[in-house]
């Protein structure tokens, strides 16, 4: 599994500094929780680690590779990275087999017989077998999503991006996704989740990183920053959370 | 209780006007010198088959061909607008405001006259049929781009993204993923051009047709001069109406599935 190093990374859009220098090392095989209030850039780090984005500044490594390096070769560096976003884009003129094989077989070159072979048996990891001639207006916003993780996982990544998974859920729809992210942990992927499912984090993070205004403000075991968070803003973020309304 | 009764007399008014002028109408309207004028059975059979084997082939065929360049050239032009290379996006820019800003028939002349004067030792490959494929999909190539273009930013940045994140390339991204969503989203809008040049077809007399490459407007002009008689006018009226009436419908049926969504 992959490990990523992030340094000192400013990111820029016009005047506005969204990334104001950021530090992170993701380990292989750990469960990276980003939490922070709307608008402190957890889309714009997770999406710069995918270079969906290009950093004005600084350095990002995934494995031996360097995002940052204007010489590499992007394509092949994203597909070694999964990217789960918070409104699926799952591609709607596909049924989900076509979602899950189109990558496979345009930039693996995979035979249909053998893309179509793999995307079963991640539909099965997903729970959602069964469901492989749907197109996606025909399935509900959880199993959208899990085809969406299916989608991603069929190119073999070793590191897997989530950008609020469940965010765009209805309540009883959430509980399926986290458990198929669950499983992905458990098995050992490199994760970076943002989201705002405290449980979540609790249970499964082996770290949680708290943003605010586009710094690290605070990072360690979910024990530490959850239930006792050292700075302030940390804690006035987490009373928001988990007591909302009060 | 007065509005409503109020309404109901303007409705009632409305229809007394309507049936007042078809009555005014059909008395003073020479029904016997009208139909000898347009719809003599004679002169009408005297156009078939010749006006379908030929005519409209023809017409179909430069409808066909113009339109197949339109698409081909319009989706270069629709993608050189959107490439991040800035002298592709103002080449395809230019062409598109100049083209969309000439008559269809001074861009005919250009291609049929100009371009021969231009180059007198070289020739347009395919003869007539090649300059009305230049001639008429110059214009349609302009129109067609705009319409790609607005399919291609139609569909969501997601999407790409998604497509991009798989590590598939940009141009692959666009090939498989955006160009499907986008030629859906512009069905409608692309039957209407199909449309429309069926009837700037009308145009391509003007480069000089024989019989064999007469289309449907010429071949009722001729018929109309020789007969001294209007009626193969509105059999090639009604001839473009069966090529035109059925896309219509057919923009119909697809606007009314885009609208309940995918
Ligand atoms: N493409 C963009 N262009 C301009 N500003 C952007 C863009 N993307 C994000 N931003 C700005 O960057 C800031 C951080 O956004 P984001 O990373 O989405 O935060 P978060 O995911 O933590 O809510 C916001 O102020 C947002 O308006
Ligand atoms: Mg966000």
């Amino acid at each position: 599994m992959s490990t990523v190093r992030i340094r000192d990374l400013h990111k820029s859009f016009g005047d506005h500094e969204v990334l104001r220098g950021i530090d992170l090392d993701v380990a292989a095989g750990e469960v990276v929780c980003l939490v922070g209030p709307s608008g402190s850039g957890k889309s714009t780090l997770l999406r710069c680690v995918n270079a969906l984005e290009s950093a004005t500044s600084g350095t990002i490594q995934v494995d031996d590779v360097e995002l940052t390096d204007p010489d590499t070769d992007l394509d092949a560096a994203r597909r070694r990275i999964g990217m789960v976003f918070q409104q699926f884009n799952l591609f709607p003129h596909l049924t989900v087999l076509g979602n899950i094989t189109v990558a496979q077989r345009r930039v693996l070159r995979r035979s249909r017989s053998a893309a179509e072979k793999e995307a079963g048996s991640q539909l099965a990891r997903v729970g959602l077998a069964e469901r492989s001639r749907a197109y996606p207006a025909q399935l509900s916003g959880g199993q959208q999503q899990r085809v969406a993780i299916a989608r991603a996982l069929a190119m073999h990544p070793g590191l897997m991006l989530f950008d609020e998974p469940t965010s765009a859920l209805d309540p009883e729809l959430v509980g399926d996704v986290l458990a198929v992210m669950r499983k992905l942990a458990d098995e050992g992927m490199t994760m970076i989740v943002v989201t705002h499912e405290m449980s979540f984090a609790r249970d499964v993070a082996t770290r949680v990183v708290f943003m605010d205004d586009g710094r690290v403000v605070e990072t360690g075991p979910p024990a530490e920053v959850l239930t006792n968070p050292q700075h302030d803003r940390t804690r006035t973020f987490l009373q928001r959370i988990l007591h909302p309304g009060a | 209780m007065r509005l409503r009764t109020r309404r109901r007399l303007t409705r009632g008014a409305a229809y007394a006007i309507f049936v007042a002028v078809l009555l005014v109408v059909a008395v003073a309207a020479d029904w016997g010198r009208l139909a000898d004028s347009f719809l003599r059975p004679d002169v009408a059979a005297g156009m078939f088959p010749g006006v379908v084997t030929t005519a409209l082939l023809n017409t179909i065929i430069y409808t066909i061909l113009a339109f197949a360049f339109g698409l081909i050239a319009g989706l270069a032009l629709a993608l050189a607008r959107l490439s991040p290379v800035a002298p592709y996006r103002w080449f395809a820019t230019a062409y598109i405001e100049v083209f969309r800003g000439l008559p269809a028939l001074l861009v005919l002349f250009l291609v049929g006259y100009g371009i021969p004067l231009a180059f007198p030792d070289r020739e347009i490959p395919g003869g007539l049929y090649g300059s009305v494929t230049l001639g008429l999909g110059a214009t349609a190539a302009a129109y067609t781009a705009e319409t790609l273009r607005a399919g291609i930013q139609a569909v969501p940045r997601g999407q790409s993204e998604a497509a991009r994140s798989l590590g598939m390339s940009a141009p692959r991204s666009m090939v498989f993923i955006v160009l499907p969503q986008a030629l859906r989203i512009v069905l409608p809008p692309l039957t209407n051009e199909f449309v429309s040049l069926t009837k700037d077809t009308s145009l391509v007399y003007v480069l000089g047709v024989t019989a064999g490459t007469i289309e449907l407007t010429k071949y009722a002009g001729d018929a109309l001069n020789q007969e001294v008689n209007a009626t193969p006018l509105v059999v090639a009226g009604l001839l473009y109406l069966v090529i035109t009436l059925p896309l219509s419908q057919l923009v119909r049926a697809l606007e009314r599935r885009t609208s309940r969504g995918r």
